[in-house]
């Protein structure tokens, strides 16, 4: 039975003139153990799908249609009490470094054995210590349990994010960014850190990031996301050898400069459309260096084109038709 | 040379920023509303004193006191028999002038040491804050009324209390904003072609603090409004000048209270509601216009 | 610790601000038009010779220089001259009016800071329904209505056309009780309508700057945090919201400490109530100006001094600023 199976997962949010078509017919899976990066520019929806799947978004956000299951239980249809009990538990999440995730007038010790005290029957003490085992575990002196958020450096401030995420033992994490904003040496031993509890529990994760070196190093498949669309997924050699959208070609192109972050907008000019009317035909038609007439009239579909490695592009169906 | 051109680019920028300013305004129901009241007490003001007239109330030559609404006196009369209606719309043009003209003292003076402290830094920022803190620290009211006791009962007296009291909220908000705009490019333009302190205070800096100085002038006139009031209320207004504060005044000394005479107490005070209220509805309306991150909150 | 030399700082601080008003006290009352003996005697009729006997005494014949001296002189022995109306030390009829004033101003502001704070908090929890937008309206026109003028509203309301509580004052003047539960009910009837006219007058801003400070705190990530590990929305509210919520309201307390002040002048005023406040009115009717400069220094030390107990409050509360 997979970890986490979604199923055309749609989610819009809505506002005075409409609604922000965010994210549309998201379709992933993912096992125990296992890497997935969820890559694309900023706003392209991936935020959006991966804080659907524990309705984590603002009363704005309507879940329109799929199925979310993990371990076979659907739980797209669960009331908020239940959704409550899988947050953390089944599912936890890192928030970017840049955000201001933790509590600054609380003890960051306190904030961790909050979470505990929620989904185990913890004492306070047995938690507290719990807690301080955690923070060995993320390599942070387990006195600073009583410090504020604000005597932590960025990178230390992730660790704890990170030892908070991993403190009830959950089965998926989702990491969004979460070394975003981190100087690259830091960035580099949070990543390591992580990969290692990863393994060690046996996590699923999740990995929301617009860099694909960070995908390419710790990831086993990655999800390519467009305009609130999925173009291109699959296992993340594959993807990387034999990219087959233009969008993931042009993201592969882009990538690295020393900074370790590509300028995409050098390489694919014009801006991601307005998701409260997409272009009609193919969402990327409008950048797409290889456009024709069919891509702007008509949505392209899926194409499988080796196991697990699927694309959405008129090009890949014509080719493939005439193989 | 071309600051007359500096000069004009300001205030063409200024003309073209009021005209989309109108369009996002017109929008705000609470500024719109603000707006109307404010213009009907504007026009009380300017024209009630011409069209009205305080007559006293006399039935078969015995003057009637403190008298309840009648179908000739809409608002009953006070202790002299005077007719309360038209106290209140006298009443109108003189407490709105004092609130006024406290307000544009208030503004010019917080408005200046604001620019001031901000442009200079230093000495003469550490001296002025330290000045406006002890101004903002100060109980209001026993200041007001300390200066004013010692002033003397006049019109001027109050404005001039009222205006020098004020101002420090002004000045902080406008130093922060000058510390901002000084570091600007055509600032350092204007210095490097040799403009002169004031020069860039007047034609550079001003012209980028104007909207806050715009929002802050509503808010300003909302407290100098209930300031002329309070202070008209507790005996130190000009007992010679009809204002709704000494309206009020009198009637709780001549005992209004106990006789409940609603009618005397009550239009006065409901009156000085309406004018802040119009005040602080277009404060909050210029808020969220002047502040975007405010605007896209509301999506 | 840099909290010791933060406190220091402030420390100094406010004593500049208290010397800077000693010093407007004395040429406040020294700068008025005319003679400052004219006006401190009230007899127009005086000879020269007693003026010339009272200009000595006051020391007005000596410089500015030296009255300033022995102003101040005076001021530390806790001399603030003698009443034109009581003939009494001016201290002496101060400190006998402390009692009723803080009674009032206090019970007063605690009852507006917890009914404040509270409705804040509804009306950010229910933001946009009817509540809400009744409650605002409410708070907004509490706010623009003079504070003697709800005072008369309410006598009339309650003392005059229902009478239920009593016209004004602190007590009937040489009553008889029949048991001290008797004499506290008939206080408490006394104290009842001027304290909830204050608190009504001070509650719109508590209600306005919580309603305000919870909104934007529940739009932080933190916020998104807390939701994430599963925390309930009671406890997101107190153990989350609440503790950086309250931060701005200690401030408003600062900042409104002057406000609250001119409020106690005016209520006390129209309710007779025997404190500082109706002190105060009573000076300025009266022209009683060694009262007036008395009462004025005091009240403005007060303030200053509470001032610094709210700073000193902030920085305990806000972790944040103590390093």
């Amino acid at each position: 039975m997979r970890l986490l199976e979604v199923d055309n997962l749609t989610t819009y949010y809505k506002l005075k003139d409409g609604y922000v078509r965010a994210c549309e017919n998201i379709s992933l899976h993912l096992e125990r153990g296992e890497a997935i990066g969820l890559v694309g520019e900023s706003a392209s929806g991936k935020t959006t799908a991966a804080l659907s799947l524990i309705k984590l978004l603002p009363d704005n956000a309507h879940v329109m249609a799929g199925s979310i299951k993990i371990e076979g239980r659907d739980i797209a249809g669960a009331t908020e009490e239940e959704l409550r009990h899988i947050r953390w538990k089944d599912i936890a999440i890192i928030f970017q470094g840049a955000m201001n995730a933790l509590n600054p007038v609380r003890r960051v010790g306190d904030q961790i054995v909050e979470a505990l005290r929620i989904h185990e029957k913890l004492s306070e003490k047995d938690a507290g210590r719990r807690t301080a085992e955690l923070f060995e575990q993320v390599e942070i002196d387990s006195d600073r349990v009583r410090e504020y958020p604000h005597e932590f450096s960025g990178g230390m401030r992730q660790r704890v994010m990170i030892a908070m995420a991993i403190a009830c033992n959950p089965k998926i994490i989702i990491g969004d960014e979460p070394t975003t904003a981190l100087d690259v040496m830091v960035q580099a031993q949070v990543l390591q850190l992580l990969e290692t509890l990863r393994r060690e529990r046996e996590m699923g994760m999740i990995l929301i990031t617009h860099d694909l070196s960070v995908v390419g190093e710790t990831c086993d498949r990655v999800a390519v996301m467009y305009a609130g669309q999925i173009v291109e997924d699959g296992p993340t050699e594959k993807v990387f050898e034999a990219p087959s959208h233009p969008y993931t070609r042009a993201l592969i192109t882009a990538f690295p400069n020393i900074e370790g972050e590509r300028y995409l907008a050098a390489s694919i000019p014009g801006d991601p459309p307005n998701l409260l009317s997409p272009p009609g035909g193919c969402r990327f038609h409008e950048r797409c260096s290889e456009v024709s007439e069919l891509c702007r009239n008509e949505a392209p579909e899926i194409t499988d084109l080796s196991p697990g490695h699927r694309a959405m592009c008129h090009l890949l169906q014509r080719k493939v038709k005439v193989k | 040379m071309n600051s007359a051109l500096a000069k004009r680019d300001n205030f063409a920028l200024l003309k073209k920023n009021m005209t989309s300013f109108w369009s996002i305004y017109r929008q705000n129901s609470m500024g719109l509303i603000g707006l109307v009241i404010l213009l009907v007490f504007a026009l009380m003001a300017l024209f009630g004193p011409y069209l009205v007239e305080i007559t006293v109330m006399a039935v078969d030559g015995v003057t009637q006191v403190i008298h309840p609404p009648t179908s000739g006196y809409w608002l009953g009369t006070d202790d002299l028999g005077k007719d309360i209606l038209a106290g209140v719309i006298i009443g109108s043009r003189v407490s709105l002038l004092v609130g006024l003209a406290a307000t544009a003292i208030s503004m010019i003076i917080g408005t200046v040491i604001g620019i001031v402290s901000g442009f200079y830094g230093r000495a003469v920022d550490a001296v002025l804050m330290r000045i406006t803190d002890v101004f903002l620290v100060i109980p209001w009211l026993p200041l007001m009324l300390v200066m004013a006791a010692l002033l003397g009962p006049s019109l001027g007296n109050i404005i001039f209390v009222i205006g020098i009291t004020s101002w420090a909220g002004t000045a902080r908000i406008i130093r922060s904003q000058t510390l901002s705009v000084k570091e600007r490019p055509y600032v350092e333009r204007a210095r490097a072609i040799g403009s002169g302190d004031t020069h860039i205070m007047f034609y550079h800096i001003l012209p980028n603090v104007f909207p806050l100085i715009f929002a802050n002038t509503v808010l300003v006139a909302a407290v100098a409004i209930l300031s002329e009031t309070t202070l008209s209320f507790l005996g130190m207004g000009d007992p010679t000048q009809v204002t709704w504060g000494m309206m009020l005044h009198f009637a709780f000394s001549m005992g209004a209270v106990s006789y409940g005479a609603w009618w005397w107490l009550l239009p006065p005070g409901i009156c000085v509601v309406l004018v802040v209220l119009s005040f602080t509805f277009i404060g909050y309306a210029l808020d969220e216009v002047l502040n975007p991150k405010l605007r896209r909150r509301d999506q | 610790m840099n909290m010791r030399g933060y406190l220091l700082r402030k420390f100094i601080q406010a004593l500049i601000t208290v010397f800077i008003v000693i010093f407007m006290n004395f040429f406040l009352f020294r700068i008025m038009p005319g003679d400052p003996i004219r006006v401190l005697i009230r007899n127009p009729r005086i000879s020269a010779g007693a003026l010339e006997r009272v200009r000595d005494q006051f020391g007005l014949n000596e410089s500015r220089l030296v009255q300033f001296w022995i102003y101040l002189r005076d001021l530390f022995s806790g001399d603030l001259g003698t009443s034109f109306n009581y003939r009494q030390p001016v201290l002496d009829i101060v400190m006998e009016r402390v009692p009723a004033t803080v009674l009032l101003i206090g019970t007063a502001t605690v009852l507006s800071i917890i009914i404040g704070v509270l409705l804040g908090v509804i009306f950010a929890w229910k933001r946009g329904t009817r509540i809400d937008i009744i409650g605002l309206s409410f708070s907004l026109i509490l706010y623009s209505m003079p504070t003697f003028w709800v005072a008369i509203i309410m006598v009339m309301i309650f003392a005059v056309y229902w009478q239920i509580f009593p016209l004004g004052g602190m007590g009937m003047p040489g009553a008889f009780y029949s048991s001290y539960w008797v004499e506290l009910a008939s206080q408490l009837r006394y104290m009842f309508l001027p304290t909830i006219t204050f608190a009504l007058i001070l509650i719109g801003e508590y209600v306005l700057i919580m309603r305000s400070s919870l909104l934007e705190v529940m739009r932080e990530d933190y916020m998104l945090t807390a939701r994430a590990k599963g925390v309930t929305n009671r406890n997101m509210l107190f153990r989350h919201a609440m503790p950086n919520a309250m931060l701005p309201v200690v401030t408003l307390i600062a900042i409104n400490l002057g406000f609250i002040v001119g409020g106690a002048i005016q209520i006390e005023t129209v309710f007779s109530w025997p404190g500082l406040g109706r002190l105060m009115y009573s000076a300025l009717t009266n022209r009683d100006y060694p009262v007036l400069q008395g009462l004025f220094l005091f009240i403005t030390i007060a303030v200053i001094g509470a001032n610094f107990c709210a700073d000193l409050l902030y920085r305990y509360l806000d972790p944040r600023v103590k390093s």
